[in-house]
């Protein structure tokens, strides 16, 4: 996988033989003023998202655990119940620290500056993961892990922010399978793939981020619905990635805006791990869109990206290619409106000269550079840039996205509605069915027997499996139940004494 | 042929008497098939099937079931008949569907082995070894490719494989259908799990075969527990063996995801063959694209204790070396002279050997049974259950607890 393999010899002579749209360069420029016009229309529809709308959500708040210098903040987070927020005062702590439960927030306090600090000291592997829901975390700053700072595999509704993060690992924030979530203000440089990388997820705010050193700022795969504005992404490989992963379970990445950011001098050497997808990536690359699709890109300041300013691929014009046929291999719907670009392209690659060759241009700027297929895109004031493969685009018909203030969701997203009278069945049919049936001896005793025994009393039976103790010598003894909460508990009882066969 | 098979027949009879004495395989009274679905399926009004499991209580993105610890379970299979169902595991276990009698689909997935067996390599009829080793077919239902090369979509698709190759269970269309026709009780059976169907068809055994394999669910290992918020249901070592796992340091989780421990996806990550074997091109062949050459599918995790030796040729004998692999180097088991395009993940992670040993630890964590299948006390055919071989091993143990209200061996309650 060589770094800056983009652009092969087939497709330089297919721009040359797409003559036909060189002529759109001799037309008259379309001057179009970005501060009429309509704004963007399509988008993310909350109204059709199932996920999004149903039931709401009961955001508990609880107790304040404060942990100081020389304590763990694990112990803390073990010691919590949703709900609860742990207070982190400034310290140095070094340790990994997971959450596994809902609704828990790690707040720093900031003490004139001094931080609660996580160091992994090169040694620990990832500094923080979640899987709940409704995850916090402020104001910590974290350094010198092997892997991640902040990594989520699941878990919606989170808010990570004010984090400042130096030299650690792969990523830097990394929340990934997750709906509805905010990273903001945080600082991030140093990191070896991508310092800001949403993966998977859907309906994603990344603004007033400062990332920089880092072999990729900002990178949003595989996700949808993501809008990533007012960053400062300066001194990367790569500023701000749209991209598809081929291999990835999920295969899309589309309805993206990338709007506001200072996209500045990234030109920093490629020192990403071999191998990885952002190896790829030649150093001076502004906005890089691979594969991903409805992509807008407006209001950016882009300048001093020494090999483009914008670059635009699908997976068979750029890198190491796809091996995925489920991964649909184009940009599509590229819509780049106004943004400020400048000195971008100065000392660029090969390949990129060449395509601007091929569409002569002798020049050593390149602001917006798109190879490979891919359809429906359009720009306006297209003749502000130096460009190559954008000549067929169509006028975009807006110009701006002033309408949309955001795709995170009005409130967040509620845990999956389940019927009430399922619960207690499903609960039955999933957790008690593996050791018990209606008349045999299994693993644990049958059915008719508890029947026999807790006749009219559900609440004995809930009370029990929360806490089983040993009563038959012939039998195992029961593993207690108590993940299943007070209600669940009661319903399965219920339908166990319900059961007639 | 005829001859033969019957001559097999009661020569094995006589020789290891694992019929009980009181089922005489010509009385069809004794294959009745249940009317019960299976433990964790409950059954509908339209009489089918229906799995459910704790993980229905959440969400996935773009409902792919793949996440952390609370994530939905992605689409899956399930709606047969509890007749349809019980009439595969009959045949699932009989070895009337090889050529000569002598292999089940239980002989390579072998339910007290993770539903696999214990070569690297599994043994067809001719007893050579095949190229590769048998998967494990816990969580087939959630499934969606098929073979460790991905060439198959769906199960019923994916049993003319095995039965049909002449490496494996060698058998011919026709002929299934003429040893199956053969026999009263499968006839009878056949007519009450497929009563719209007026003969006695592959296609019918393909959807009895696939009943069967979706009801092996594994969802309620002690990992399960503590997914579901009980965490003590984990010891310390264990836990921390799972945040190694899923810690972007070794990535194990970035393809084995949970709720399942697979992403269904092809990986290629150049595990090394087994000396004298030629490299195995795997995906290559199947989407004809070179860089899925040496593209496996990302299997499952769940039982992964029980399915030893590991990877696609069996190259490697237990857990900790597995999982060392992973810790070698990019690339550091391709052959001279081939050219792999090894999936991004695979890279140094520089674990201690302690961290190895703490992941395995956690990997015997995935581990549940509690559904599998009773094992028929005898067959239709009346042939040995799963085959001679296996019949002859185990026929002092008693191999499973009995899940099925309608099977008559079951232990008395006290």
């Amino acid at each position: 996988m060589s770094k800056g393999k983009i652009i092969g010899a087939v497709l330089i002579a297919g721009a040359f033989a797409a003559g036909s749209y060189w002529g759109g360069l001799n037309k008259d420029a379309v001057i179009t003023s970005s501060s009429s016009g309509a704004s963007f229309s399509g988008g993310y529809d909350a109204s059709k998202d199932a996920d999004a709308s149903a039931g709401a959500i009961e955001v508990v708040k609880g107790e304040v655990i404060t942990v100081n210098d020389g304590e763990s903040i694990m112990e803390a987070v073990k010691a919590a119940n949703p709900g609860d927020t742990i207070q982190v005062m400034p310290g140095t702590y070094h340790e990994t620290v997971y959450v596994d439960k809902e609704n828990i927030s790690i707040i720093g306090v900031v003490k004139e500056g001094e931080r609660a600090t996580m160091d992994g000291k090169g040694v620990l592997n990832d500094a923080v993961l979640y899987s709940g829901n409704n995850f916090v975390i402020e104001n910590m700053k974290i350094t010198g892990y092997k892997g991640n700072g902040i990594m989520g595999q699941a878990g919606n509704n989170f808010i990570i922010r004010n984090n400042l993060i130096v030299d650690t690992g792969i990523y830097g924030i990394f929340p990934q399978l997750g709906k509805n979530g905010i990273v903001e203000h945080n600082i991030v440089s140093g990191i070896e793939d991508a310092a800001i990388y949403v993966g998977m997820s859907d309906n994603i705010q990344v603004a007033y981020n400062d990332v920089f050193e880092s072999v990729a700022g900002i990178e949003i795969e595989n996700s949808r619905h993501a809008i990533v504005e007012n960053n400062y992404v300066h001194n990367n490989t790569g500023g701000i990635l749209a991209f598809v992963t081929p291999g990835l379970p999920i295969k899309t990445t589309y309805d993206v805006i990338i709007r506001n950011n200072f996209v500045v001098d990234n030109n920093h050497k490629n020192f990403a791990i071999p191998g990885s997808m952002v190896s790829m990536i030649p150093a001076g690359s502004g906005i890089v869109i691979w594969a991903g699709d409805d992509v807008i890109v407006e209001g950016n300041i882009i300048t001093n990206n020494k090999t483009a300013g914008i670059l635009i691929a699908g997976h068979d014009d750029f890198g190491s290619g796809s091996n995925d046929p489920e991964s649909e291999p184009n940009s599509d719907r590229t819509m780049i409106l106004d943004n400020f670009m400048l000195n971008n392209g100065y000392d660029t690659i090969d390949e990129v000269k060449a395509l601007l060759l091929a569409e002569f241009k002798d020049t050593n700027k390149a602001d917006i550079i798109k190879v490979g297929g891919g359809v429906d895109s359009c720009i306006i004031n297209r003749h502000r840039y130096i460009t190559s493969g954008v000549s067929s685009w169509k006028e975009c018909d807006f110009t701006n996205t002033k309408d949309i203030d955001t795709y995170l969701l009005d409130t967040p997203v509620p845990p999956r509605v389940i019927d009430k009278s399922e619960t207690g069945k499903i609960a039955y049919l999933g957790v008690c069915t593996g050791c018990h049936t209606y008349s045999d001896r299994m693993i644990g005793p049958p059915v008719s027997i508890i029947q026999a025994l807790y006749m009219d009393n559900p609440q004995g039976i809930a009370d029990y499996i929360a806490k089983p103790t040993k009563k038959r010598d012939d039998y195992p003894e029961m593993p207690p139940q108590n993940y299943l909460d007070e209600e669940t508990r009661l319903a399965v009882a219920k339908y166990m004494l319900s059961r007639t066969k | 042929m005829r001859l033969l098979f019957l001559t097999i027949v009661v020569a094995f009879l006589a020789s290891t008497q694992v019929v009980a004495q009181n089922n005489n395989p010509s009385n069809k009274t004794d294959f009745v098939l249940s009317t019960q679905c299976p433990p964790s399926f409950e059954k509908t009004n339209a009489g089918v099937c229906e799995l459910r499991n704790m993980y229905q209580f959440y969400n996935s993105v773009q409902n792919r079931g793949l996440g952390g610890t609370q994530t939905s379970l992605p689409k899956y299979r399930d709606g047969f008949t509890p007749e349809q169902i019980d009439l595969g595991r009959y045949l699932f276990f009989d070895p009337a569907l090889s050529k000569d009698n002598s292999l089940s689909c239980g002989s390579c997935h072998q339910p007290d082995k993770g539903f696999s067996d214990d070569l690297d390599r599994s043994v067809g009829i001719t007893g050579e070894k095949v190229a590769r080793s048998a998967p494990t077919l816990w969580n087939v239902a959630f499934l969606d490719k098929f073979f460790w090369d991905a060439r198959s979509n769906s199960l019923e698709e994916q049993a003319l494989g095995p039965l049909f190759d002449p490496n494996e269970m060698g058998n011919t269309p026709e002929h299934l259908v003429k040893t199956l026709s053969s026999i009263e009780q499968y006839q009878q059976m056949f007519k009450v799990a497929f009563p719209n169907s007026s003969r006695l068809t592959v296609e019918d055994i393909t959807i009895a075969l696939t009943a069967f394999q979706t009801s092996l669910i594994s969802l309620n290992s002690r990992y399960d527990q503590y997914a579901h918020g009980y965490h003590q249901a984990l010891s310390e070592n264990e836990i921390k063996g799972l945040n190694i796992f899923r810690s972007f340091v070794a990535r194990c989780a970035e393809c084995h995801q949970p709720p399942l421990f697979t992403n269904n996806q092809i990986a290629v990550i150049g595990t090394p063959e087994p000396e004298g074997i030629p490299f195995d091109v795997g995906a290559e062949k199947t989407f004809n694209n070179k860089k899925n050459r040496g593209g496996f599918k990302v299997p499952t995790l769940r039982n992964i204790a029980k399915t030893a030796p590991y990877m696609h040729s069996g190259g490697m004998k237990d857990l900790r070396e597995a999982t060392e692999f992973y810790n070698k180097g990019r690339g550091h088991a391709i052959p001279e002279g081939e050219e792999l395009l090894i999936h991004w993940h695979i890279w140094e992670p520089n674990l201690q050997d302690a961290e190895i040993d703490l992941i395995v630890e956690f990997l015997q964590t995935l581990t549940d049974e509690s559904l599998t299948p009773q094992l028929p006390t005898h067959l239709p055919s009346g042939l040995p259950v799963i085959d001679a071989n296996y019949a002859k091993a185990n026929k002092k143990e008693k191999i499973i607890t009995n899940k099925y209200n309608n099977t008559a061996s079951g232990e008395e309650d006290e």
